[in-house]
């Protein structure tokens, strides 16, 4: 009986350990593509190990590129225009490529394989973004369902950021994902504390990372951030400027208006921040130390449906219809919204029929 | 029948009569979900075909010299799928280094393949019908195509249903499967034909 038993685990072991071995070899030849070059932007080159996908290729070099999904090819960012060497499109390619990104040579890096030398082109200021060790310095309760995470830089200790940008979060895995997750927010803290990145990051029913950031993160706990990346961040002109946000879109804004405070910038601002009631307003004293400490700035947070024991004193009614009725600024002025896609959109409408050209309309859409 | 012309039968058999997909619904999955485009279905299709033949073969060597000698037969389920699955990596790897055009028309429907309950139920049916080794391999082959077949069929039926009106409760799946039941019965005129167990 254990003699049987004995034989029947040999057998299949041999079997296993036979087709292992089989496929370990052909790894090696087979699927052994040597070192190829990536040259990027006509300048820099980098050797890779063949065989591997653009995209973990340039991360393995601290090169990184955006992608949501984690090389899934489910997002369709991580694009990137393979100007040489880069052969015939994968099916699995083509549902994110446009007939016009395809006559660029734009790939999805991340199905994209690199076999042999090639060149690529990539926007310059993805060089200096980079993947940072952090430590959870603390948390805080902004409202019922927003939470302040900050985080202290450990490696590399300092980070160059412009006021508006986000960094992408990586979530370990944990009971609802089984790979490493990455999904993006926009940091809130000011450029100048270059030693620290600060969230604000709202429950959302089920998801991956807002579940994992208000369920399991604790005090002291590492997390790994890759960034700085967007290109919603404060123009360099004298317009006076309107923000406009929502929920935890309050996160860049509020790293604009302090970094221009800090700057001492005398540009005029307005800050319209929309809730439904009084338990989804925060941050209302910073926001309001922030009248005093700048040139020209009014914080008008606006209640859409404000309970009666809140004892609201300040402005009733939809975002739009108060933007509407006190944006007076918007014909000369440039806007820098952050929230949720209704709300933007709706938002955008509303600041072009009172005579904002759309080119001066900044946006960061949650999505 | 003479030994010559059995595995032959057993061809032919496979292709018409005892169709694995329409007769013993196996690999229904990959037939509904990828049967839009006919272009496809022949990538699949033919991709089915070579991994069902060479691993019809595959098996039955190991079947007969190593799991018969041991007497450990009711192993056959996992040994076969860890070979399938070996083999079909294999091929992937070898065909993506070798041929682009190839790995682009055949080698991502390889990964499909892997999960293709036909492909182990042909291997399945070898050892059950006790057949030899050049019957297993027309076998495979015969039922890779007879798949080849039902799959162009079903594409072919459903390009022509993208402008058909149907009822809102039967689209998709629902009219695929109806669709799926008619060929099968279409496909019992072969039978009395050729009869093989």
């Amino acid at each position: 009986m254990i003699a049987t038993l004995l034989i029947s685990v040999l057998i299949i072991t041999a079997i296993a350990v036979l087709l292992a071995l089989l496929m370990v070899i052909a790894d090696a030849t087979v699927g052994n593509y040597g070192t190829s070059k990536i040259t990027i932007n006509g300048d820099k080159v980098l050797e890779v190990q063949g065989g591997q996908p653009l995209l973990k290729a340039l991360n393995g070099e601290g090169v990184f590129i955006p992608s949501a999904c984690g090389g899934r090819g489910s997002c369709g960012l991580c694009k990137v225009k393979v100007v040489e060497g880069g052969g015939n499109y994968l099916p699995t390619e083509l549902p994110w490529i446009s007939a016009e990104e395809k006559a660029q040579q734009v790939r999805l890096s991340c199905q994209f394989k690199v076999k042999n030398d090639i060149a690529i082109q990539i926007p310059e200021e993805l060089f200096s973004v980079k993947q940072f060790t952090t430590k959870v310095e603390s948390l805080r309760n902004l409202t019922h369902d927003i939470k302040e995470v900050r985080l202290k830089l450990i490696e590399p200790a300092t980070i160059e950021m412009k006021a508006g940008q986000f960094i992408q979060f990586q979530v370990p895995e944990y009971e609802l994902t089984d790979e490493p997750v990455y999904r993006a927010y926009s940091m809130a803290s000011v450029p100048s504390d270059v030693g620290h990145i600060e969230l604000e990051i709202r429950l959302v029913p089920n998801g991956i990372c807002t579940t994992y950031v208000h369920k399991h993160l604790k005090e002291g706990d590492t997390v790994i951030v890759n960034g700085p990346y967007g290109d919603f961040f404060l123009r360099n002109t004298e317009r006076p400027i309107i923000c406009i946000a929502g929920g935890s879109g309050m996160a860049p804004i509020k790293s604009i208006l302090l970094d221009m405070a800090d700057k001492g910038s005398t540009r005029k601002a307005r800050y319209f921040f929309g809730a439904r009631s009084a338990r989804d307003l925060f941050l209302l004293e910073e926001m309001q130390a922030l009248e005093s400490k700048m040139a020209d700035f009014k914080f008008i947070p606006a209640l859409s449906e404000p309970q009666p024991e809140d004892n609201w004193k300040g402005e009733i009614g939809l975002i739009t219809d108060v933007v509407r009725r006190m944006a007076e600024e918007a014909p000369e002025g440039e806007a820098y919204l952050c929230g949720s896609p209704g709300m933007i959109d709706a938002c955008i409408k509303v600041l072009r029929e009172l005579g904002m050209p759309e080119e001066r309309i900044y946006y960061d859409k949650f999505s | 029948m003479s030994d010559i012309f059995f595995p032959l039968a057993v061809f032919f058999a496979a292709v018409f009569t005892n169709n694995i997909l329409l007769t013993n619904y196996l690999g229904m999955c990959s037939f509904l979900s990828v049967s839009k485009e006919l272009e496809t279905s022949a990538g699949l299709g033919i991709a089915v075909t070579f991994v069902m033949a060479v691993t019809t073969a595959l098996n039955w060597l190991v079947y007969e010299f190593v799991l018969v000698p041991f007497q450990l037969e009711y192993l056959r389920f996992i040994v076969f799928i860890i070979v399938i699955a070996a083999f079909v990596q294999l091929i992937e790897m070898i065909i993506e280094r070798y041929s682009e055009g190839l790995y682009f028309a055949l080698g991502i429907f390889l990964p499909l393949i892997t999960v293709n309950c036909a492909i182990l139920g042909a291997s399945l049916f070898m050892v059950i019908r006790e057949y030899t080794f050049m019957t297993s391999f027309f076998f495979g082959l015969g039922s890779g195509l007879g798949w080849l077949l039902a799959i162009l069929a079903m594409a072919g039926i459903r390009q022509r249903l993208r402008t058909a009106k149907i009822p809102a409760g039967l689209e998709g799946p629902g009219i695929s499967l109806v669709i799926a039941g008619f060929m099968a019965m279409a496909f019992m005129g072969f039978n009395g034909m050729i009869t093989i167990s």
